[in-house]
């Protein structure tokens, strides 16, 4: 697993995308071979977000070959309503992007059977030859997509009830109203998500340290399902310098300095990023 | 929404400033498509369809079409003017509809002046609601019917000889403006009348369950009478500060309702002004009418604009009251019969008096105008000729707006509010400029 820790909120948004157009563009991607892309929804992202739409629009990247999964989706919640998932990725990315709606997948809460349609989805992603690179985000219970604690780390796309914390949380984007707010989802699982070539996982804020030090630093344990990534061959976290408030001085410094060499290394731009895995040696 | 999908043309405009909400919006997009504005995440999501035609703005404020609900006529033509054939009178009103095209006026009312039965039984057939065209012209609202019933001491330039009372009542009004009056809003969309008229406080509420907004003006009301009319359902002012009584300190008249404070709440928004901070609710529609204002900088100092805007801000409607002599070269016109003489300044008068019969300006000027005088902001100074008169005539739903459902009329301004581009029902109109 990669440490790679950046300053703010906004440099770990720029260090993301920049990661994400670079491999896309690396991997060259055709219509006989699209890149696959998992995406996550919340306020981690967004920065990220904006960051691909102006990489869009200066023309350095197309998503005409990409194709995308999202992490989870309300059940119950009209497709169109201002709080769905589907809503927060058309605002936020695919209304200002290249991207084909054919290659867009969210699950959806309003299928008549819901298991039906976590079964399908699983299945589009093997179809379309699984997922090239994972993004995603944390809770701070540590969680992933809606993976709360507790959850099996070889889950695959279900169903699940919310925890409290979670719906909490999330009653910010309900007028404060706890009533309002759903309280099933349907979610990629955590196999799901590790069985990507690549995990990319942003983290940032002091409220996420916890959660990031029992990730890393402590046992893969299912009370913190982001902890599932020290068993992934290809993980990459970015994190900001607050979210790093709960790690040992060791871990930061160890990460900090293997960076410093990389830097070295790659001063030019001829080693591919594929390489630096390879020096590393994950 | 729509079972059947349409597979008709899908319009994208990028790279625009958009009036959406209140504000001017960078990063988003207009789509539409059947020249209704829609929002393209259920067509992404369900259809998967995108954009067929992108519209490049080149950075243009993208603003809904204006709507002008006073304009007596133009190119000189007069609406009250009723001799001829009905082909001829039909001609020439389409001419006017075409016209105000290039203004950016893409929906209005046709005014007619005080005139007698057989006048009104000629022409407002003709005035019937119509829908706008990008080649045939703006869409027609229904007419805005001013007198009979208004004062003989604030006629202006009217005809006081036809003038009358409303002391029978409704009938009354059945027979001096004919079985069109009994069709509402789908003929007449506004009637401007003096309160202090005999008989006619009775009638509002009347019209008003015709669905025809009722305004007053042409009138010599005190404040008292004034509040009485607002009461009794009245729902505009027509052209503040001109044919009333000028403000006095101690009874303000018909002005003087912009300071009102204990005027009914209206429970339905609908027709009614959004409160604003000097409204005496902030959570409620606010209690006042709506007012219009001829903002020509002739009609009414550009000061006196100024106060009565910021007095009441959500309640300003910017009308031209254009008449006949719009689009033409100065010189002598006819309004209602009567000769005008318009000079210079673009303001006209009867022939040989001081007595203002009537402007020939446009509404995109008077948007222009109207944010010089007050240094308001542009949203305001847009919303003046957009939302609050598609309010006045509850049609802000299609109408004055971008959001989703609305009608596509679209102007594309510069910096300075001057058009560029104009779109009737999502079709661009050929605009013939100068420069």
């Amino acid at each position: 697993m990669r440490l790679i820790i950046r300053e703010d909120y906004d440099e770990v948004s720029n260090y993301v995308a920049n990661y994400v157009k670079e491999r896309i563009k690396q991997f060259a991607p055709t219509a006989d071979r699209p890149f696959v892309l998992g995406l996550p929804t919340g306020s981690s992202p967004i920065g990220t977000y904006n960051k691909l739409v102006d990489f869009f629009k200066s023309g350095e990247l197309s998503f005409e070959h990409v194709i995308t999964f999202n992490m989870d989706e309300y059940v119950g919640l009209p497709k169109n309503h201002p709080q769905s998932y589907h809503t927060f990725m058309w605002t936020n990315l695919f209304a200002h992007i290249n991207i084909k709606a054919e290659n867009v997948h969210i699950l959806d809460g309003n299928a008549p059977d819901l298991d039906a349609e976590c079964k399908e989805f699983e299945a589009k992603i093997a179809r379309v030859g699984g997922i090239e690179l994972f993004l995603g985000g944390i809770g701070p219970d540590g969680h992933i997509a809606f993976n709360e604690p507790g959850s099996s780390l070889t889950s695959r796309t279900r169903v699940k009830t919310l925890a409290y914390e979670t719906i909490i949380a999330n009653a910010r984007f309900f007028e404060g109203d706890i009533g309002k707010v759903p309280k099933l989802a349907l979610t990629v699982g955590v196999a799901t998500v590790m069985d990507a070539r690549e995990v990319v996982v942003t983290i940032t804020g002091a409220h996420k340290a916890i959660a990031l030090a029992k990730c890393i630093e402590e046992g893969v344990n299912h009370m913190w399902t982001v902890s599932a990534i020290q068993m992934h061959p290809k993980g990459l976290i970015v994190c900001d310098e607050d979210s790093t408030l709960e790690l040992h001085v060791k871990t930061v410094k160890y990460f900090k300095s293997i960076e410093h060499v990389h830097q070295a290394l790659i001063g030019t731009e001829n080693l591919s990023l594929q390489d630096i895995f390879f020096f590393v040696g994950t | 929404m729509v079972a059947t999908a349409s597979s008709s043309k899908i319009s994208k405009i990028v790279n625009a400033r958009l009036l959406l909400d209140h504000k001017i919006v960078q990063d988003s997009y207009l789509w539409f498509q059947d020249g209704k504005i829609i929002h393209p995440q259920n067509l992404f999501f369900d259809q998967h369809r995108d954009a067929d035609e992108i519209i490049d703005a080149k950075g243009a404020l993208v603003v809904p079409g204006y709507l002008d609900i006073q304009i007596n006529g133009g190119y000189g033509i007069d609406f009250a003017d009723n001799e001829g054939s009905l082909e001829k009178i039909q001609d020439d009103i389409n001419t006017v509809a075409k016209g105000l095209l290039q203004y950016g006026c893409t929906a209005f009312c046709p005014t007619v002046v005080s005139s007698a039965p057989e006048v009104y039984n000629k022409v407002l057939p003709l005035l019937n609601k119509r829908k706008g065209d990008a080649k045939k012209g703006s869409e027609i609202l229904g007419a805005h019917i001013e007198g009979p019933f208004i004062s003989h001491e604030k006629k202006g330039a009217h005809n006081q000889a036809i003038f009358r009372t409303g002391k029978n009542g409704i009938c009354e009004f059945d027979e001096a403006y004919g079985p069109e009056l009994m069709k509402g809003s789908e003929a007449v969309s506004i009637i401007t009348v003096a309160p202090e008229i005999e008989g006619v406080i009775d009638v509002i509420p009347e019209l008003a369950k015709r669905d025809i907004c009722v305004s007053i003006g042409h009138s010599a009301a005190t404040i008292s009478e004034a509040e009485t009319a607002v009461t009794k359902g009245a729902t505009l002012i027509t052209h503040l500060f001109n044919a009333m009584l000028p403000f006095h300190h101690r009874d303000p008249g018909m002005i003087g309702v912009l300071g009102a404070v204990d005027l009914p709440v209206p429970e339905d928004p609908l027709r009614h002004p959004a409160a604003s901070n000097t409204s005496p609710y902030r959570n409620k529609p606010d209690p006042r009418p709506f007012y219009g204002l001829i903002v020509d900088g002739v009609h009414v100092h550009p000061n006196s604009v100024r106060i009565a805007y910021y007095a009441h801000p959500k309640g300003c409607v910017l009308v031209t009251d254009a008449l006949s002599a719009l689009g033409l070269p100065r010189g002598v016109y006819s309004l209602g019969g009567r000769d005008v003489e318009v000079d210079d300044n673009g303001a006209a008068y009867i022939k040989g008096t001081n007595t203002l019969a009537g402007s020939t300006i446009t509404i995109d000027q008077s948007v222009r105008n109207f944010r010089n005088f007050t240094k308001c902001t542009m949203v305001e100074a847009i919303e003046a000729a957009t939302l609050h008169p598609a309010q006045v005539l509850g049609i802000s739903d299609r109408k004055g707006t971008l959001n989703p459902g609305g009608d596509a009329d679209l102007l594309f301004l510069n910096d300075d509010l001057e058009i560029q581009r104009v779109f009737v029902y999502g079709e661009e109109v050929e605009l013939h400029k100068n420069k």
